[in-house]
């Protein structure tokens, strides 16, 4: 990239908070080094070389490819189809394709175990049952349905900022509509795909709540059994070193995969929109289509939510309700806020510096993301016991900022890759300094990938709960806390208020988020 | 955006200044839910007028938590789901020992011999049974009947609940790996039906599925208390078979913790005849000290205390050689 070999060194403003990430990323890496090494080489050896990790290692990549993959297949189409078509209500569909966002990935894997198997909620209401889904299949629709919103909204993005001039080349040079969409489209959408598949991967990686309801053993599910079958500290911080390394294999096939790919234009937006495509008769296996996802994703656990409401009689107290509302609400925004605000320069250094430091820099916020939350606790507490700040929300929100910025990069990331460095240079051949330039010129277009990515961490941390746990204040409480806590009472009834005002808020602040965001980019360059 | 921020942080300053903690309250560490013990806790703090916070957790994760944080943990006390965790604190020396007055209070089957912890309340492993399908005579006096060809395909039992592993557990404490595999094996070559939980146990047994069950005592309990003429009943094996394992739920008082005065109260008030009653009669658990009024569907103490196997319940924190077992067997 022309502009990168003329700055190679990044001024302080945005070395410093990339510094602080990878500190941040690092002190559960030596948290989990000291515990690895407390035991004898022998008894390594024995821990690490053996059948279980290669059984391990199978469950959680198959588990992995098959969310991407079906992760892909469900968004692809919902994208092209709410940017590409002629299709009425593609504003209500593309709410559809974000909300399932909102929903714990617990609450939808206690919906297909109710709905599923010959006693489920399906079986009772329509006669045929289909089988229990748990297992690897359980765990892979469970995680498909509320991740698909990752890729959907990165392909829906790249879609709309695609220049449609390439491809009506492509047509007028004879080219079939096969050819087109894999010379001309695909090659475009690469890096959407692949960052998002980077997340929904890194995501299945850690994830614990669904894998554990579904009874399907991945590394991250190992771990934690194995903090519960024997306290032992040891093996379960080989389970995450081993986790960390399949982390960085990914990445590393990320960074490969995306080397060399250059796809900003000169300015902002778009020289004209694609014409929608009419649909035809195509339109009713659409609306089908649509339906069905609708139904699986949001309306399935919403309604599994609402069954919960019949299963007894609700004890719990408003007042209790209030108090985790607010405690929900009080350490998440501040969180999507920060998280936001750091994407920036990390993202900034991952895409406008060539050298390794400040890729490396970019890159390590993914690991924060794939260490297992809960040996990530361990590590904070490890270095924190005893301090002041220890057991504050100050802690939590440090916790969550280092864990969920991997989602924040990502949308800030794409908006940088289309904002030219040119018009920063502009600014500053007009006189403003460095940062006044960045803050002129390069800020205002970053502006919806920002806002998207303080909705990605909100959701998020709305839903956070093996870091709640250990690190909020004692007696602090939130949401997603209470829903686990009657929920594995199976006191349903009394968890249906929480796991309600979950979806509902995260609804509403992401709502109220991407309002700020209706404008088009040509209102941009208007404005 | 940046006086947003400031805004927020300082707004979170207040906050964390209101969560400082002083002498008049207590922190807790419960692995038992919020849903079971928030009524003792508001009740305690009316009564006492001291404060408690709870950070409510997984039993196993505080356990480790708790391991890490060490001396300069701000927990007062641990109340954990199981005894295996209270076993994992005390051997690396976390807990005080407590006082005579409460230690006295408890059965010694019900606490540890180093008097670190004690148990608040237990729950018991029963053989649920369809009286319409299996006369009082016939059923089974010991768990390794249910091998029986007699019983092919008659029992239900959930592998993946954590009270069947510990049962398992207990079960190869003592009477060896060996035995317990057999019996493993010999259940499942006799087609005993797998449930993912106890719920659906008690469920499969009124709906005819199957006419033994092993499942935890309460929940039945809980079917009984909507519908008194539910089709289900329960009963102990023989004295000391491990059928009849009783696991606790328990506490323990941190090494660093300094406020004695208000973790005894708290204690003390956990073993007083009015929670233990609470224990009873809400959670339909096991009281631990022989106080509360006896329920006609609960054995007293005493009697209870004859009829759990004799083991020391620390040694079930082995849950690693129970699933391998498990999956030998082919059972998970």
């Amino acid at each position: 990239m022309i502009y990168s070999e003329t700055r190679s060194f990044p001024p302080w403003y945005f070395l410093v908070p990339g510094v602080a990430v990878g500190i941040g990323v690092i002190l559960p890496l030596i948290y989990l080094l000291v515990r690895a090494f407390e035991a004898e080489t022998e008894v390594l050896i024995q821990i690490i070389f053996r059948a279980r990790t290669v059984h391990l290692l199978g469950n959680t990549l198959t588990l992995v490819i098959g969310v991407v993959g079906t992760g892909i297949l469900l968004a692809a189409p919902l994208a092209w189809i709410t940017t590409r078509t002629d299709l009425k209500g593609k504003r209500i569909f593309t709410l559809l394709g974000v909300l399932p966002l909102a929903i714990p990935g617990y609450v939808m894997a206690y919906a297909l175990l109710g709905l599923s198997g010959p006693h489920g909620t399906f079986a009772i209401l329509f006669g045929p049952s289909f089988p229990n889904l748990r297992g690897y299949w359980g765990a892979l629709i469970a995680l498909s349905f509320y991740t698909f919103p990752y890729f959907f909204l990165n392909l829906r993005t790249a879609l709309m900022g695609l220049d449609p001039t390439i491809e009506e080349s492509a047509y007028s040079l004879g080219g079939s509509p096969q050819t087109v969409f894999f010379r001309a489209i695909l090659p475009q959408l690469r890096p959407a795909l692949y960052a998002s598949g980077l997340l929904v991967a890194l995501h299945v990686l850690g994830d614990f709540g669904v894998v554990s309801l579904m009874r399907y053993e991945t590394f991250s599910y190992a771990l934690y059994t194995q903090y519960s079958a024997a306290f032992d500290r040891t093996y379960a911080a080989w389970l995450a070193l081993m986790l960390l390394v399949l982390t960085g294999s990914l990445l590393y096939i990320e960074g490969r995969l995306l080397r060399g790919s250059k796809f900003h234009r000169a300015g902002s937006g778009v020289s004209h929109q694609a014409s929608p495509i009419s649909l035809g008769v195509w339109r009713i296996p659409t609306y089908l289509y649509l339906g069905v996802l609708t139904l699986a994703s949001i309306v399935a656990p919403i309604v599994t939510i609402g069954f919960w409401t019949l299963k007894g009689v609700d004890s719990s107290h408003m007042q209790d309700f209030f108090r985790a509302l607010s405690g929900s609400f009080l350490v998440s925004m501040p969180a999507a806020v920060l998280t936001a605000a750091l994407a920036i320069p990390l993202a900034y250094l991952g895409v406008r510096y060539s050298s390794l430091i400040c890729r490396t820099l970019e890159r390590s916020a993914y690991i924060g993301y794939a260490t297992p939350p809960l040996a990530f606790a361990l590590a904070l507490i490890f270095f924190f016991r005893g301090m002041a700040i220890y057991q504050t929300l100050w802690i939590l929100i440090y916790a969550y900022t280092i864990h969920f910025l991997a989602e924040a990069i990502g949308p800030v990331r794409s908006a940088l890759y289309q904002a030219s460095p040119r018009l920063e240079e502009a600014a500053r051949s007009l006189g403003y300094r460095p940062l006044r330039a960045f803050f002129k010129s390069t800020f205002p277009l970053l502006r919806s990938g920002v806002i998207v990515s303080t909705a990605f961490v909100f959701l998020a941390a709305m839903k956070e709960l093996p870091l709640t746990f250990l690190l909020s204040p004692a007696g602090y409480e939130t949401l997603a806390v209470n829903v686990w806590s009657y929920t594995t009472e199976a006191m349903f009834a009394e968890g249906a208020r929480y796991a309600l005002a979950i979806v509902l808020g995260s609804a509403l602040f992401v709502g109220l988020l991407l309002m700020q965001d209706a404008r088009t980019p040509h209102e941009y360059m208007e404005a | 955006m940046l006086k947003y921020l400031v805004g927020v942080l300082s707004l979170l300053l207040t906050v964390s200044t209101v969560y400082a903690t002083d002498d008049r309250e207590l922190v807790v560490y419960s692995g038992r839910s919020k849903g079971l013990i928030h009524p003792i806790i508001k009740q305690f703090e009316k009564e006492t007028g001291i404060t408690v916070k709870v950070r409510y957790g997984n039993t196993a994760q505080l356990a480790v938590a708790l391991l890490e944080e060490g001396a300069e943990s701000p927990a007062d006390l641990f109340w954990a789901q199981d005894a295996g965790a209270l076993g994992a604190v005390s051997k690396h020396g976390l807990f005080q020992n407590l006082p005579e007055s409460v230690l006295a209070k408890v059965p010694a089957k019900f606490r540890n011999a180093d008097g670190t912890w004690t148990a608040t309340s237990g729950r018991a492993r029963v053989l649920a049974y369809a009286p319409e399908r299996v006369k009082t005579e016939e059923v089974p006096k010991s768990v390794f009947d249910l091998t029986d060809a007699k019983w092919q395909g008659r029992v239900g039992w959930a592998p993946q609940n954590a009270s069947f592993q510990a049962f398992v557990t207990a079960m190869r404490v003592l009477k060896g790996e060996e035995k317990t595999k057999e019996w493993l094996r010999g259940m499942k070559a006799n087609g005993a039906k797998t449930y993912p939980k106890n719920t659906p146990i008690i469920r499969g047994l009124a709906a005819g599925e199957i006419d033994l069950g092993l499942p935890n005592h309460y929940y039945l309990m809980r079917f009984k208390k909507s519908d008194s003429g539910f089709p289900v009943e329960q009963t102990f094996f023989s004295a000391g078979d491990p059928g009849n394992l009783v696991n606790i739920a328990g506490i323990g008082v941190l090494k660093s913790s300094t406020r004695t005065e208000a973790v005894n109260t708290f204690v003390e008030y956990l073993l007083s005849p009015k929670v233990q009653q609470f224990f009873i009669s809400e959670v339909f658990e096991y009281p631990v000290t022989g106080a509360g009024i006896p329920s006609a569907k609960l054995l007293p103490p005493d009697e209870l205390v004859k009829l759990t196997p004799e083991i020391n319940l620390e040694k079930l924190d082995d849950l690693e050689g129970t699933l391998k077992l498990l999956r030998e067997a082919d059972i998970l």
